[in-house]
């Protein structure tokens, strides 16, 4: 889907879109006590984006060879994959009500299923990078036009393979991968900078041949001028600053909704917010 | 068998668009050959066995057909997290060679031992494990891996194993064969200890037991019809491998026979852990193991008393 960028209504789409994606994404973590609504909440815009707007993906089209791919790698997060691509088409609404029940259709991490639009089974975090300059090297060699865009959280940068495909990927010059980084600042077991502090993170990325730009995570301005100008010559990561739990006030900045939950009084009080 | 594997592959590189080679950086002037054809095809990952696998899998599954290279243990273990998810659950036509199985790099050291790989690679799910018996089957694999569909792990040994057959056999991945018929005693071998099963045999026959020797090149798939038919007409069954007597061909061998109430006798001849206070050259260390024919033969003489 084409867009024009930046304009306000365009903006204000995505940000109504954003609030049902989170409303639905509340709505099955809440319905089966599934953990990672913070990781969920914090990746919502960047998907919106994508999705909705740079994304070159159609679910009548699930196959083609040129489409542009998209490898959740940080899976936990998968809630919001599953309700954007919920709203994209690629999945039905009885596929989302099969999400981490016996039997069902979603697991809490993503599995491969082109028809649904789901690239790469992920889960164990620092895989996703690796098969993602796979996908682009094979793009460069074929001389074809599709983008590979990785979305990974700032916890899952203390793994060393995402090093390893962050030097593969600057030494090839893969200027058809954007890594997408999601500093919601929280990993685990607390926050990065106490864990293992990435700083500077802009500089090491550079200093292994990318471009690298720092936004935002929940502005679409910010994101979608930054999508649209990406390097034509360097591998692309977009640091993209969010919050953990963004939309619902006592879950933001919350170590807590890593794991927990929102019970039915919570879900109450987060669905007005949402609103 | 190193460069008759590699050797073959370089004909079917020349030919095939899809085909691409990655190595961990080892393989000294092995791919001389392949670069100079078609260098964007070819690619030295550096020394990061991780990434190899990860981008593997992401050319795979971009529709190419991916050679993985490493020294056993460097692409088996350091990278078995990848090789567990990125390539056997997607289901990839990914090719792990590993070379310098067993024992092969000696005075080289534990670090560069593969005596755990098979028992790793066959417990993963879409994965097919073969080590062939000497150069010639390594060239009817070569060729035969490219056809297959689904990920493959081929153990390879290096340079100078003798040759088993004279002429290319009839290969194919998940069918045993048959290298000797004989009675009462059959040897289950794979990889290089085939050859070493038939000198056993050689011996065996000067003492009037002439045993079958099996040739169990395929791991993965088992050719368990092979297994019950020899648990019929034999009373003494061996497994000969240069791997840890725990989870390779001793172990896959002895769940058939268990389950299908073979009531014979059966040994595993491999590995067995202890302390290794002794270093040496691969035919030293595979002595001082009870891998050489001499001790193969005195152990099957002393099991079928």
């Amino acid at each position: 889907m084409e867009i024009s960028v930046n304009t306000k209504s365009v903006i204000e789409e995505h940000m109504l879109l954003s609030g049902r994606v989170r409303r639905s994404v509340l709505e099955i973590i809440n319905r089966t006590g599934s953990p990672h609504i913070g990781s969920s909440f914090s990746i919502v815009e960047i998907l919106v984006a994508l999705y909705f707007g740079n994304l070159k993906v159609s679910p009548d089209d699930t196959h083609n060879p040129d489409r542009d791919r998209f490898i959740l790698s940080k899976g936990h997060a998968c809630a919001t994959l599953y309700a954007v691509l919920a709203e994209r088409g690629f999945l039905s609404k009885n596929d989302l009500e099969g999400f981490a029940v016996n039997g069902g259709t979603l697991e809490q991490h993503p599995n491969r299923d082109l028809m649904c639009g789901i690239e790469v089974s992920t889960g164990s975090l620092g895989h996703g990078l690796s098969i993602g300059a796979g996908m682009a090297l094979a793009g460069k060699v074929d001389g074809k036009g599709y983008k590979v865009y990785v979305l990974m959280g700032d916890g899952e940068l203390n793994e060393g393979s995402v090093w390893e495909s962050i030097m593969f990927a600057g030494h090839h010059g893969l200027s058809n991968l954007v890594a997408l980084v999601d500093c919601n600042r929280i990993q685990a077991l607390g926050c990065t900078k106490d864990i293992m502090d990435l700083e500077p993170l802009n500089d090491k990325w550079k200093s292994f041949g990318w471009e690298v730009r720092d936004i935002d995570g929940h502005d679409f301005g910010q994101i979608f001028s930054t999508l649209g100008s990406l390097s034509q010559e360097k591998p692309n990561v977009i640091i993209l600053h969010t919050v953990k739990g963004k939309g619902v006030s006592f879950m933001e900045d919350k170590l807590l909704w890593h794991y927990r939950a929102p019970d039915d009084d919570e879900y109450k009080r987060a669905i007005k917010e949402l609103i | 068998m190193r460069a008759t594997f590699f050797s073959t592959l370089e004909s079917i590189y020349k030919d095939n668009s899809e085909m691409f080679v990655l190595t961990a950086d080892l393989g000294y002037k092995l791919f001389d050959c392949i670069k100079s054809e078609c260098g964007d095809r070819f690619y030295d990952v550096g020394v990061a066995e991780a990434n190899m696998i990860g981008v593997a899998a992401g050319l795979s599954l971009s529709g190419k057909k991916v050679y993985c290279y490493s020294i056993v243990p460097f692409l088996v273990m350091r990278a078995f997290e990848q090789i567990r998810i990125d390539v056997a659950y997607h289901n990839l036509n990914v090719r792990l060679v590993g070379v310098g199985g067993g024992f092969t790099y000696g005075f080289e050291g534990i670090t560069h031992f593969g005596l755990e790989d098979f028992a790793l690679m066959r417990s993963l799910p879409n994965m097919t494990v073969v080590a062939p018996a000497d150069p010639f089957e390594a060239r009817c694999l070569a060729r035969a891996s490219y056809e297959m569909e689904g990920p493959i792990y081929i153990r390879l040994g290096r340079t100078g194993e003798p040759c088993i057959h004279d002429k290319e056999p009839d290969f194919k991945i998940g069918r045993a064969a048959v290298l000797k018929e004989g009675r009462r005693v059959a040897v289950f071998a794979i990889g290089n200890m085939v050859y070493t099963a038939l000198q056993v045999a050689g011996m065996l026959q000067k003492r009037g037991i002439g045993p079958t020797v099996i040739n169990m090149h395929t791991l993965k798939p088992l050719d368990e019809e092979i297994i019950t038919q020899a648990a019929s007409t034999h009373s003494a069954i061996f497994s000969l491998e240069e791997h840890n007597v725990n989870g390779g061909l001793g172990s896959a061998l002895s769940e058939v026979l268990a389950e299908n109430g073979y009531a014979g006798l059966f040994r595993r001849i491999g590995i067995h852990e202890g302390p290794r206070d002794f270093i040496g050259s691969a035919d030293f260390i595979r002595e001082k193991y009870g891998l050489t024919p001499e001790c193969i033969y005195n152990k099957i003489m002393k099991e079928i008393r």
